[in-house]
């Protein structure tokens, strides 16, 4: 394992307004580590995964991704983004393009890929998320699983050496879910850096080399997904866990 | 008599009312007279060709003309809008007010008369008529282009962003086509507003090889003293925008369809 961290958070301060919503938050994901972040509605997951990519502008506090600090007013923001992918709850697509477009136009405008290029690797990953004959398809003709697994496959033509996923399948029928847990834990098995905040026990459990629960924008304990899981050592991880249940 | 029955009745009579006013009216009105003064076949057939070929065409070049600018001019001036740079936000905001406050005629007369002064040339009558009527759509566009951009999800910018696309690609690529798509229907209104606009150019006078439609049928009805070509030109008019409106549905359904 590499000893510089793919993610490395230290003392992330973040507040909207009057509301403090991260509270000094140290966190490090390795290269290879798939991580899930559990914990309740408005303990700060979503703002601290934003942070990361700086969707959302940290108060405080450095973030390094792969050494690197995206805060740095002199960092290319922009190319740092490009190598970490990032799945959204609502999938966002763009609908205006087909799915082979949606695949294909950051690679042509940030990469600079060739037509003939971007279009193999996105051949490539549609078919590694089984979709490989929706390409001419718009986004408003598939179901919510494949509209998420798209999105996984545009995130993943990037070529990112790290994903993030924010709840990824909480906007999915319950039947749907099965298929984007799958090919997340495809991915996971590729060796691929995730950061993944869910609401799926089961899966973090199975999946996660490490899971952490935040609450009231703190980090309360991480570890191994058996013992955060199965056996909690604060009680207000325990809490959390049986209300899920 | 039930409720139902009763406003029916009362429908029945408004009906037979408006019919019997309308043939009462018919009835007195002199078709005789009408008829030589709107429908006079001999001054209307005179208008041909020139009434498409010259004046009709000015039309469509003027309008064609003035939406180019004013939609380029008006995509930056709602840019400006929603920029996070105060100063071009008060620009915008100030150009926005001021121009859709004044009426189209006086800033036609003042780009007409400010600029051979200002710059001390005339400038040539398409760059004037475009830069004329091209001003006060940029400012009803901007408004419109504002609200399809602010119309576009958030996530959306956050995607293309989190794909390592700067602001300016995300905007180019992703947020501003899905805008324009949802502003189709308002921007074909102001393409058939301008249309009608462009009527109010012969301020900045005109030559035989110039006039648009309303200024050719205006000559027309003054040197023969006959309201035929107003209905001529009226005529074209429709000819022009109800097409347009047609286009513009069919497109719209379309759209619809692909979202
Ligand atoms: N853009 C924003 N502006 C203002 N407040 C915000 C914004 N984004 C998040 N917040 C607030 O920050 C707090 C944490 O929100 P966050 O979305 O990070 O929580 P979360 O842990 O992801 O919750 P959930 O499980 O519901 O997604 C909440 O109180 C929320 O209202
Ligand atoms: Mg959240």
């Amino acid at each position: 394992m590499s000893a510089v961290p793919a993610i490395r958070v230290e003392g992330l301060q973040k507040s909207f307004g009057a509301n403090h919503v991260l509270r000094g938050i140290d966190f490090r994901v390795d290269v290879g580590e798939v991580v899930c972040v559990i914990g309740p509605s408005g303990s700060g997951k979503s703002t601290l995964l934003r942070c990361v990519n700086r969707l959302e502008e940290a108060d405080d506090g450095s973030i390094l991704i792969e050494g690197e600090d995206i805060r740095d007013p002199d960092a290319d923001v922009d190319l740092l983004r490009s190598r970490i992918g990032m799945v959204f709850q609502s999938f966002n697509l763009f609908p205006h393009l087909s799915v082979l477009r949606n695949l294909t136009i950051a690679q042509r405008r940030v990469r600079r890929r060739g037509r003939d290029g971007a279009d193999r690797v996105a051949r490539e990953n549609l078919a590694r998320v089984g979709l490989a004959e929706k390409a001419d398809a718009y986004p408003a003709h598939l179901s919510g699983g494949q509209q998420q697994r798209v999105a996984i496959a545009r995130a993943l033509s990037m070529e990112p050496d790290m994903m993030l996923f924010d709840e990824p399948t909480s906007a999915l029928d319950p039947e749907l879910v099965g298929e984007v847990l799958a090919v997340m834990r495809d991915l996971a098995r590729d060796g691929m850096t995730m950061m993944i905040v869910t609401h799926e026990m089961g899966f973090a459990r199975e999946v996660a080399d490490r899971v952490v629960f935040m609450d009231g924008g703190v980090v309360v304990e991480e570890g191994p997904p058996d013992r955060v899981l199965g056996d909690p050592a604060h009680e207000r991880t325990r809490r959390f866990l049986q209300m899920v249940r | 008599m039930t409720r139902r029955q009763r406003q029916r009745l009362l429908r029945g009579a408004l009906y037979a009312s408006a019919v019997l006013v309308v043939l009462a009216l018919v009835a007195v009105a002199d078709w005789e007279l009408l008829r030589r003064n709107f429908l006079d076949v001999d001054i209307a057939a005179e208008m041909f060709p020139d009434v498409l070929l010259v004046a009709a065409r000015n039309t469509i070049l003027y309008t064609a003309l003035a939406f180019t600018f004013g939609l380029a001019l008006g995509l930056v001036l709602a840019l400006m809008r929603l920029s996070s740079i105060a100063p071009y936000r008060w620009f915008a905001t100030a150009y926005i007010e001021v121009f859709r406050g004044l009426p189209a005629l006086l800033t036609i007369f003042l780009v007409g008369f400010g600029i051979p002064i200002a710059f001390q040339t005339r400038w040539p009558v398409l760059a004037q008529i475009t830069l004329g009527l091209g001003i006060v759509a940029a400012a009803y566009m901007a408004e419109t282009i504002r609200a399809g951009i602010e119309a576009v999800p958030r996530g959306q910018m956050e995607a293309a962003r989190s794909l390592g696309m700067s602001r300016g690609r995300a905007m180019a690529s992703i947020v501003i086509p899905q805008g324009f798509r949802i502003i189709v229907p308002p921007l074909t209104n102001e393409l058939v507003l301008l249309i009608k606009d462009t009527s109010l150019l012969f301020v900045l006078g005109t030559t035989p090889a110039t006039k648009e439609l309303t200024k050719f049928g205006r000559d027309v009805l003054t040197s023969r003293a006959n309201a035929t070509p107003l209905i001529v030109v009226g005529a074209v008019y429709l000819l022009i925008t109800i097409p347009l409106t047609q286009v513009v549905a069919v497109l719209e359904r379309r759209n619809a369809r692909s979202r």
